[in-house]
């Protein structure tokens, strides 16, 4: 069938079960826009304020369903306002497909109104990208990108398309989606990375060296990465955490990967992370993680880091193996598949004793007591106590991350949208907005602080527009917490820059995009709050005020051993 | 650790626009400088071969080989060491040949290079010299004495001594792949 550009755009986003694009139009993207008006009964387009709250949209739909996220933006400004949502994406391995459309064919490289090298922008931050100068590759192109951007470790991918190839016309034929590796430019992919076209199996000489290791070792330690929350490998792992009878460390991005409560885990590791994790990591005799890159922020000085123990990787990416840390030993593969071979392959162990030893010491954040103003312990208790279990807790970047994050016990995959490699301030409302597009049937929070939220309150106009009911939860310090915990640590004291005193006032801001908005200063007030905005049922912020001077326990100051903790 | 040397790769990419860059760009990003590239396509002219000169030691050679792994044009990739490799870079010196005599003298020498003299002019003679950074370092390193009016090199091509080839399956190859798997 002949078919314009925008058409074959929106008939392969169908065939890929695309039911939700987050995008803003704009001048080049105008035919996609158009013909996305035919398609209102099958794809629901929702219009952000601003781009980067679109990207970080599709970013927290992704995070949260497992499925691929999708982006619309235009030309240049538009494109270039999705980059900070994508390097965010990219380094927390989320899939997303980003789609924008450039100046057409005549126009290019003559600097033409609103053109941008895009492609060459995100070169760096994206999977894979690509620029469609003829309409007779969309398709393919779009189908290469859908499978690139869910495959292997997953990721962003970007495709930027010509306005002229909008307009152009091609023909189309369509394709379900399990026959897309038998056709076009993804079957030569297909052939030339792989021999047959099913999913490699893991190495069985790696698998029985793991084995070996796991029966040898009396204190073994186990790290949850992101690459269990991404693939959905939270039973597996549960399974193998259980039967090496081993405590478990979460990463941030771990989060969701055991559940919080399970017995054996020993809560986040790193830079904030428990005595109990870190202590643990640096006494353990043998070190199996598992979809987690160590970091900085997790290995801190990747030298000193479990140079004990035999550090043991599993990781679905080549790439990751020996980059930060020095391993021992790893196997490559998908964590669900490796994880349930290992199961099968070994007996039930046992560590009661060390696993005693790693419990004796704190599993749980010590918090300042303070009696004028709440505490960030006070408002996570509350939130834990009052909403449901499963809510789906989005989080921007700072203090308010970690004690949530070290609060809150994760049940599953997804349910924890936080921007963990890339940091991203501003990342929380677009993920949550993103989040209960995907989740309709899910509470979902956003948690804050004030300097975060002002980055892009902008987007609750989207609440308000769609009526996507996210509670925001302000931890409202008037400064910018982390940065002023580091000035009082490391920096003498001297606040250069982090007072945040002259900050709107977040009710009348939430009462003038037409949502509710409440200041609490005392538990039983936020405890009212948390009930009203439940039952109210629409986009709610509550604004927390806490002392300025709270600070994130424990900390190891960045590069320095594990164990040195300075608070 | 090893020591920080020239070490060289040997990458089969998509013969398309653009791989080039993505496949230099990882090199700046992550704090490379590319001492010599050559780029050419191989008996299927869907794909091209790069060979690329960075300095650094052995592990950090292998991150860069898995970082180049990952990305989507590239097929393959093989770390050439000196000892199990040979080496040839094509080099044109424009040397100043101001009389006869020393023009004579600069034949001698390239006849002992075994260089070609490709162009004569008045003042000056071209050689083009086939060979590997050392021989060529040397022959340069002797017309200097009669001062080079203009030097350009192809950048290091190499190959695998023996019947090992890039397209070898590998178990490490396979790892890549998984990570690329589109399934």
């Amino acid at each position: 069938m002949m078919m314009t550009g925008a058409k074959i755009l929106m008939e392969c986003l169908v065939e890929q079960g695309v039911d939700t694009i987050f995008g803003y139009p704009g001048g080049t993207i105008l035919n996609v826009y158009d013909e996305l008006y035919a398609y209102g009964d099958k794809v629901k387009h929702v219009l952000t304020s601003h781009e980067q709250g679109a990207a970080h949209a599709a970013d927290g739909y992704a995070r949260s369903t497992g499925k691929v996220g999708v982006c619309f933006a235009t030309s240049g400004p538009g494109a270039t306002n999705l980059v900070t949502g994508i390097a965010t994406a990219n380094m927390d391995s989320s899939p997303v497909v980003f789609i924008s459309c450039n100046v057409g064919e005549t126009l290019i490289g003559k600097d033409s109104f609103q053109e941008v090298d895009i492609t060459g922008i995100t070169m760096p931050i994206t999977k894979c990208n690509y620029l469609v100068r003829d309409v007779n590759k969309l398709a393919d192109v779009v189908r290469e990108a859908f499978a690139i951007a869910r495959s292997g470790r997953p990721g962003p991918v970007f495709i930027d398309i010509l306005k002229n190839v909008t307009a152009d016309k091609a023909e189309f034929e369509p394709l379900p989606r399990s026959e897309h590796f038998s056709n076009g430019s993804l079957k030569d992919l297909m052939q030339r990375s792989s021999q047959n076209f099913q999913p490699p199996k893991p190495d069985d000489k790696d698998i029985d060296t793991l084995i070996d290791m796991i029966k040898e070792s009396k204190k073994p330690m186990l790290i949850c990465g992101g690459g269990v929350v991404r693939g959905r490998a939270q039973d597996e792992f549960t399974a193998f955490a259980e039967k090496i009878d081993a405590p478990v460390a979460i990463t941030l991005m771990g989060g969701g990967g055991i559940r919080g409560r399970n017995p054996l885990a020993t809560g986040m590791v790193g830079m904030h992370g428990t005595k109990a994790s870190n202590i643990a990591c640096n006494e353990c005799d043998l070190l199996i993680a598992v979809g987690c890159r160590f970091s900085d922020r997790v290995a801190l000085d990747p030298k000193s880091f479990a140079s004990q123990a035999k550090i043991v990787q599993i990781d679905i990416d080549r790439a990751e193996i020996n980059k930060n840390v020095k391993t021992a030993h790893h196997i490559i593969g998908d964590a669900k598949r490796v994880l349930a071979t290992l199961n099968e392959r070994f007996e039930q162990q046992h560590h009661d004793e060390w696993k005693e030893y790693v419990f004796s010491y704190p599993r749980e954040t010590q918090y300042d007591e303070c009696e004028d103003s709440l505490t960030p312990k006070q408002i996570l208790s509350a939130i834990a106590e009052l909403c449901p279990q499963d809510t789906i807790v989005a989080t921007d970047v700072g203090q308010h991350q970690m004690w949530a994050i070290q609060h809150f016990r994760f049940d599953y995959p997804g349910q924890l949208l936080t921007s963990g490699g890339f940091g991203t301030m501003g990342f929380g409302l677009g993920a949550a907005i993103g989040a209960k597009v995907g989740n309709p049937e899910k509470t979902v929070i956003h948690i804050t602080g004030d300097g975060s939220f002002r980055m892009n309150c902008n987007e609750l106009a989207t609440e308000e527009h769609y009526d996507i009911p996210v509670i925001t939860f302000i931890f409202n310090n008037k400064t910018l917490g982390m940065v002023r915990q580091w000035q009082t640590l490391i920096y003498d004291k001297h606040y250069s820059q982090t007072t945040l005193t002259h900050g709107p006032d977040f009710v009348k801001l939430a009462e003038a995009y037409g949502l509710r908005g409440q200041r609490v200063c005392t538990e039983e007030a936020l405890r009212a709050a948390i009930k009203d905005a439940l039952e109210y049922g629409h986009g709610y912020v509550i604004d927390c005020v806490i002392d300025t001077d709270e600070m994130v326990r424990p900390m190891v100051g960045g590069g320095s051993h594990i164990t040195k903790f300075i608070v | 650790m090893s020591e920080v040397r020239r070490q060289t790769l040997a990458v089969l990419v998509d013969n398309e626009a653009g791989v080039l860059s993505q496949v230099s760009r990882l090199f700046s990003r992550k704090g490379y400088n590319i001492e010599s590239l050559a780029v050419g396509t191989t008996t299927d002219p869907n794909v091209s071969r790069i060979t690329i000169e960075v300095m650094g030691d052995d592990d950090q050679i292998k991150l860069l080989s898995n970082q180049l792994g990952k990305l989507f044009p590239v097929h393959s990739i093989k770390v050439l060491t000196p000892e199990k490799s040979i080496r040839r870079e094509l080099v044109l010196f424009k040397v100043r040949a101001a009389t006869g005599e020393k023009r004579n003298e600069i034949i001698q020498i390239a006849n002992i290079f075994r260089a070609n003299i490709i162009d004569v002019a008045l003042g000056s003679l071209t050689l083009a010299m086939i060979g590997d950074e050392s021989k060529n370092e040397a022959l340069q390193k002797l017309l200097e004495e009669f001062e080079v009016l203009e030097l350009v090199r192809t950048g290091v091509v190499a190959l695998e001594r023996g019947q090992d080839t890039i397209y070898d399956e590998t178990k490490e190859k396979g790892e890549f792949n998984y990570g690329k798997n589109v399934l």
